[in-house]
Parts: C-alpha cells; sequence; structure tokens
C-alpha cells in the first residue's frame, strides 16, 4: 500500500468515526427528547405515575402500540439510505393483511397465513423493486402506484368488508407474553437488531450506503446497483408482511382500510432518526427513537384527554425541527471538511 | 445478473404465486344478508311504468358503505319496472362530481346518492334537479332546499343520544354516582361525528355525567385499536364507553380483550352483524348498539321509484312522498337482538 493510499484510508476512517459520532450524539439527543415527554406525563398525571403497575404496563403499551410501525420503518429506512422512497407501505400491509385473512387462505392455518402474508410482502416490493431497478420508474412515481393499486386490490379480495381472522394462533401473538415481555415487542426487538447487524456489519449494509450516497460511484466500484435497488425493496416488502400479520393479530382481523398512512409516519420516523431523505446515511437506532418519540406523544396525548388534531401539529413541528437541526449539522460538517 | 440473485428472484415470484393458488378460489362471504323490503301485500309494488336509477356512492372500503351500495342493488332487483344503473363515487367529491354530470347525459328516471360530503356535492345535485332529474339523497344532507326531491337519513345527533341515555340509565341503576366514561368516534373531522358526540354530550348531561376521555379512530379496525389501547392506558379503571362505529368496533373489542379489562361495559353504533351476535350470546363487554342501519339505501330505491312513478306512501295521506325522512335510532340490546339480527350488515 502507497503512503497517499494509506492516507487516504486513514482519513476516511476519521470521518466514518465522526460521522458515527454525530449518530451517536443524535440518539443521546432522541433519548433525551423522550425522557422530557415521560416528565411531562409525570408532571401533568401524578397519580398515575405514582402507580408502579401503571408505569409498568404504560412502558408496554408504547413499545407495543410503536411495534408493527417500527418494523415498516426499518424497511424504509434502509429504502431511503439506498436513495429511494417507498409510498406503498401501508398499502402493502393492507393487501398482505387481507390476503391472508381470505377464508381460503384462512382453511390453510395460521402457517399459510403468515406465509401468504410474507409472501405477498416480498411479491409486491419485488414489483416496486422491478419497476424501479429496471424499468427505471422513479421510485416515488412507482410506490405511488403501488399504493393506489395494492388498496385496490385489498378492497377486491376482501370485497370491502373485515375479514374476520378465526386463527386463534395468529390472534393470541399480540396477547403473548415472554417473560413479561409482548410478543409483538420481541418482533420489533429481533427485526431491530437483525436491520442494525444487515446495515452496520454486511456487506449488503456498506452496498446499500454507497448505492444511496453516489449511484454512479457504486456503480464504478462495482456494486451491482439495480440488484440491490431492487432488494431494498424487497426488505421494505417484507417489512410490510411481519407489520401485516402483528397488525392483524392485534385487531384479530383484517381490511383494505388498515394501516392508514403508514407510509407518512415511517418517512417521518426515519428522517428524525437521522436518515438523510436524499440517501446515504441513516441509522436503525435512531429510526427506532423516532417511532417511540411519535408513540410516547401519542401516549402523553391520550393520558391528558388532549384532541389528536394538536398531537398532530406537534408531530408536524417536531418533524420541521429535527430536519432543521439535521441541516445546521449537516452543513457545519461539510464546512469543518472543507477547512 | 448473478444465477444467485435469478435464483431469489425465481424463488420470490414462486412465493407470490403460491399465495395467489392459495386464494384462487376466493375468498370472503360478502354480505348476502342484503336488507331489502320483498314487498309482500304492498299494493304499491305493482309493476307500473319502467323508471331507470342511476345510484351513485363513494367507493369506500367500509362495510357501511359496501353495505348502502349492495342493499341498493337487492332492493332494485325486487321490482321488475327498476333499472338500477350503479356508478362508484370515486375516492373524492370532485370524482363523484363527475360521476353525476356522466349521469346527467345519460338522462336516468331519478337519481340516488351517497355523497361524499352534502355541501360539496350540493351544486352537482342541483343541476340535476335544474335538468328535469329528481334527486334522493342519502345519509349526507344537502344544505340548499332546491338539490333535493328527497332526503333520507339516519339521525347521528339521535345516535349519541340514545348511547347517552342508555349509558346513562344503566349507570343510574347500579347507582354509581361519578362514573369514568369513555368515548370513541370515528374520523373526527366530519360532521356527523361531532352530531354524534354532540348528542352524547346532551343526554349524559341529563344525568348530570360528562366523558373524561376520548380518543378519535378513523372507522377501521386497526384504527380503533390503537384508539381504544390508549384510552385504556388513560383511563385505569372505567365504568361505560361508548364506541361510534361497530366496524371499528371489531379492533376497539380486540384492545378490551388484549387489556383484559371487563370492569365496564359499551355501547356500539351502526348495528353491524358481528355486534349484534356479540350482543345476543352476551360474551363481551359490548352489551348494546345504537343503530343506524344501512338499510336506508333499500328505502331510497324504493320511494325513489315511488316518486319516479308519482305515487305516494300508501299509510300517508298525502299523494306525494314526503320531503325528509330521518330514521330513528333505535337501541338494540340482549333483548331485542334477535329481532334486529336479519338487520346486521
Amino acid at each position: 500500500m502507497t503512503t497517499t493510499e494509506t492516507a487516504h484510508v486513514e482519513k476516511r476512517a476519521g470521518r466514518e468515526r465522526r460521522r458515527l459520532d454525530e449518530g451517536t450524539i443524535r440518539n443521546l439527543g432522541l433519548l433525551g427528547v423522550l425522557v422530557i415527554l415521560v416528565i411531562i406525563g409525570i408532571i401533568t398525571r401524578p397519580e398515575l405515575y405514582s402507580d408502579p403497575a401503571w408505569v409498568r404496563n404504560n412502558v408496554l403499551t408504547i413499545l407495543q402500540q410503536a411495534s408493527a410501525i417500527g418494523v415498516v420503518t426499518v424497511g424504509m429506512t434502509f429504502v431511503i439510505i439506498g436513495g429511494g422512497i417507498d409510498l406503498s407501505v401501508g398499502a402493502i400491509i393492507a393487501l398482505a393483511a387481507v390476503w391472508s385473512t381470505t377464508v381460503a387462505t384462512q382453511s390453510f392455518g395460521a402457517g399459510g397465513m403468515i406465509f401468504t402474508a410474507l409472501a405477498v410482502g416480498v411479491g409486491v416490493g419485488l414489483v416496486n423493486g422491478v419497476l424501479i431497478a429496471y424499468g427505471k420508474l422513479v421510485p416515488f412515481i412507482a410506490t405511488l402506484a403501488m399504493l393506489v393499486a395494492a388498496r385496490g386490490l385489498a378492497a377486491q379480495i376482501s370485497g370491502k368488508q373485515t375479514q374476520i381472522s378465526e386463527s386463534s394462533v395468529i390472534n393470541s401473538i399480540a396477547t403473548t407474553k415472554i417473560l413479561g415481555i409482548p410478543l409483538l415487542v420481541i418482533i420489533l426487538g429481533v427485526v431491530v437488531a437483525a436491520g442494525w447487524v444487515l446495515l452496520n456489519r454486511t456487506t449488503f449494509g456498506r452496498r446499500t450506503v454507497a448505492v444511496g450516497g453516489n449511484p454512479e460511484a457504486a456503480r464504478l466500484a462495482g456494486i451491482n446497483v439495480k440488484r440491490q435497488t431492487l432488494l431494498l425493496y424487497v426488505l421494505s416488502g417484507l417489512c410490510c408482511g411481519i407489520a401485516a400479520i402483528m397488525l392483524t393479530s392485534q385487531a384479530t382481523s383484517a381490511q383494505a382500510a388498515m394501516a392508514n398512512l403508514y407510509e407518512l409516519d415511517a418517512i417521518a420516523a426515519a428522517i428524525i432518526g437521522g436518515t438523510l431523505l436524499s440517501g446515504g446515511r441513516g441509522t436503525i437506532i435512531g429510526a427506532l427513537f423516532g417511532v417511540l418519540v411519535f408513540s410516547t406523544i401519542t401516549n402523553l396525548f391520550a393520558i391528558n384527554n388532549l384532541p389528536t388534531e394538536v398531537q398532530n401539529m406537534v408531530k408536524g413541528a417536531i418533524i420541521v425541527a429535527a430536519v432543521l437541526v439535521q441541516q445546521f449539522r449537516f452543513s457545519a460538517l461539510t464546512q469543518m471538511f472543507k477547512k | 445478473m448473478s444465477s444467485l440473485s435469478r435464483r431469489r428472484v425465481l424463488f420470490g415470484g414462486a412465493a407470490v404465486g403460491a399465495g395467489a393458488l392459495l386464494t384462487a378460489c376466493t375468498s370472503n362471504d360478502t354480505s348476502n344478508n342484503a336488507q331489502v323490503n320483498t314487498n309482500s301485500g304492498n299494493e304499491n309494488a305493482a309493476p307500473g311504468e319502467k323508471v331507470v336509477i342511476g345510484f351513485t356512492a363513494p367507493a369506500a372500503d367500509h362495510g357501511w358503505i359496501a353495505a348502502i351500495t349492495n342493499n341498493a342493488k337487492a332492493q332494485a332487483q325486487q321490482y321488475e319496472d327498476v333499472e338500477l344503473k350503479v356508478t362508484e363515487a370515486g375516492s373524492d367529491a370532485a370524482a363523484q362530481r363527475a360521476a353525476i354530470s356522466t349521469m346527467i347525459a345519460e338522462k336516468p328516471t331519478i337519481i340516488v346518492m351517497l355523497p361524499h360530503d352534502g355541501k360539496e356535492l350540493n351544486a352537482a345535485a342541483e343541476e340535476a334537479m335544474r335538468a328535469g332529474i329528481p334527486v334522493v339523497n342519502l345519509d349526507r344532507a344537502f344544505p340548499s332546499q332546491d338539490a333535493y326531491r328527497l332526503q333520507i337519513k339516519g339521525d347521528n345527533y339521535g345516535m349519541g343520544l340514545a348511547a347517552g341515555a342508555y349509558i346513562g340509565e344503566q349507570l343510574k341503576t347500579k347507582g354509581v354516582s361519578n362514573p369514568i366514561i369513555g368515548e370513541i368516534p370515528g374520523i373526527d373531522s366530519l360532521e356527523l361525528t361531532q352530531e354524534r358526540t354532540k348528542g352524547f354530550n346532551d343526554a349524559l348531561a341529563v344525568y348530570g355525567f360528562k366523558v373524561a376521555n376520548r380518543r378519535p379512530a378513523d372507522f377501521t379496525i386497526d384504527g380503533g385499536q390503537k384508539a381504544a389501547t390508549d384510552l385504556l392506558q388513560a383511563l385505569p379503571r372505567m365504568d361505560a364507553v361508548w364506541n361510534h362505529d361497530d366496524d371499528q368496533g371489531v379492533g376497539v373489542l380486540a384492545a378490551i380483550q388484549q387489556a383484559n379489562r371487563n370492569e365496564f361495559f359499551m355501547v356500539g353504533g351502526a348495528g353491524a352483524k358481528s355486534a349484534i351476535d356479540h350482543i345476543a350470546a352476551d360474551d363481551s363487554v359490548l352489551k348494546a348498539t345504537v343503530t343506524y342501519s344501512p338499510s336506508m339505501a333499500s328505502s331510497a330505491i324504493s320511494l325513489a321509484r315511488l316518486i319516479a312513478q308519482g305515487k305516494g306512501m300508501a299509510d300517508l295521506v298525502e299523494l306525494q312522498v314526503p320531503k325528509e325522512i330521518t330514521l330513528a335510532s333505535e337501541t338494540i340490546t340482549k333483548e331485542n337482538a334477535a329481532q334486529y339480527a336479519k338487520l346486521g350488515f
């Protein structure tokens, strides 16, 4: 290795480290926001927070409310880091859930339902991926079209009726606890851990960052950009399939209108967590914090009986604030590198 | 593309194919329990001059709206002299306006519509009326008198009133003096939701009660599940809850069961079949529901036919069909659930 090459590698490593620090600082900031929200809860409803059993239950409730959207957000974070966007996640969930709860599918039992939900998720993700990677459609357009089409198909399959899940196995996913921790929360934990390993410890993760940061450079470096892009949408679809099972279990049924606006919540959570909307940068832990901030706000508003429209305004303000902070930091960082 | 990735793609394709196969012979049982008047012994039903009814309702994926269209179709089939032309109204008011313009050009005898929003569709209805086609409005009122020949709707305020009265009466009987009452409305921005809430509050006020916490859902099951989970977390003890909509009620009941709570009772809204079944079986916290029946669509078709043929309603002295009909919101409890079972949707 020549001296210049070594210097180059060292410089890059330094940059990586600083970027890591940036992510850690941001995550600590989000943790701080969570703590503040909890303190506001304690101040406003001391009689609830003085009961340890209620507090424990409340933490689990918040985590449970975050579980399905959290799984979707992990997939969304990958897609955005890879330079894309997936507007169809809510529709994929509805289609996967509705398809897996049709009478025909239910006759195959819980295994058939889970397989169908995952297969539909992967299948729709595959279609998205092929359209975007090989059909050269803009991700925004392709997944917007899928949003409309998948909900249409879901309405068609369900006959616009609520599909009741008769499977006690599926329905008990939402009520099962292992060592006192709800199964839904464990599923979220597993998906987040898998997502973290995939992004930070594998070639797949490094390729995702490279493709999102600079697709042309990634191509010249020998990365199959099209295949990588395709796989990202498949991954997002798979996450939607998992979320579909979780939601079906919680509601003990499925409906073409379910998972309404999940795409916006997932994108917002990913961005608050520090994912750059233009791709190339983002963390799974940050995205998880983004989801938790939202579900903690919902909880805070619920226990204080505050109207949801105000809650939405607060959510909007938080998104804007997070992006402003991000832009400020990012420009400060680039300034630093220029010097 | 490497052979590995090709294999992956093939596997993905196979997975979807298998999913398609699983459900090839689909599907769920799309409600054959339509609510029709079979007209036995009704002189008015005797075949008369041919009537073409143009029908438009939103293509929502909500059980109640689906029942509206199913009922209209089923009722139209009861008459030899009625031809029903159904146009789905699309996803918003603008799309429905376009559908109505097309419909006017086809000159049906009469139009029956469930508008996305009465205020937004008012002008389109006036246009039809001016073109000499009478308009029957279903469910969502027009502000202008000249926009309709007949308005037939449910009683949203009355629904809230009935739910509040039932809850008030039950709690009074039980001797609960300072009850904790929850409320789970549907889409909060809709006028119908606000009317329901107002009726509910007015009825509770009679007993000196008020709502302790109110978490809106969005008429979907998962929305109902989430709203109910939040409500239960906010109220560790509760005496009663009113859920405005039985469709989202499936999710609400799931959340209640998951939280293992049963110290309170619940009242539903609309009168879905699943809700009536629960009430009859007395197997959940759901003890009553207040009706907002999609059978109004069947009635609208029957009355539209009478208007077109210039007939009146046999029991009324008037020679013509009246201009306004508001259905009463009835309370379904365990006692009368069997009687209402056939009206569940």
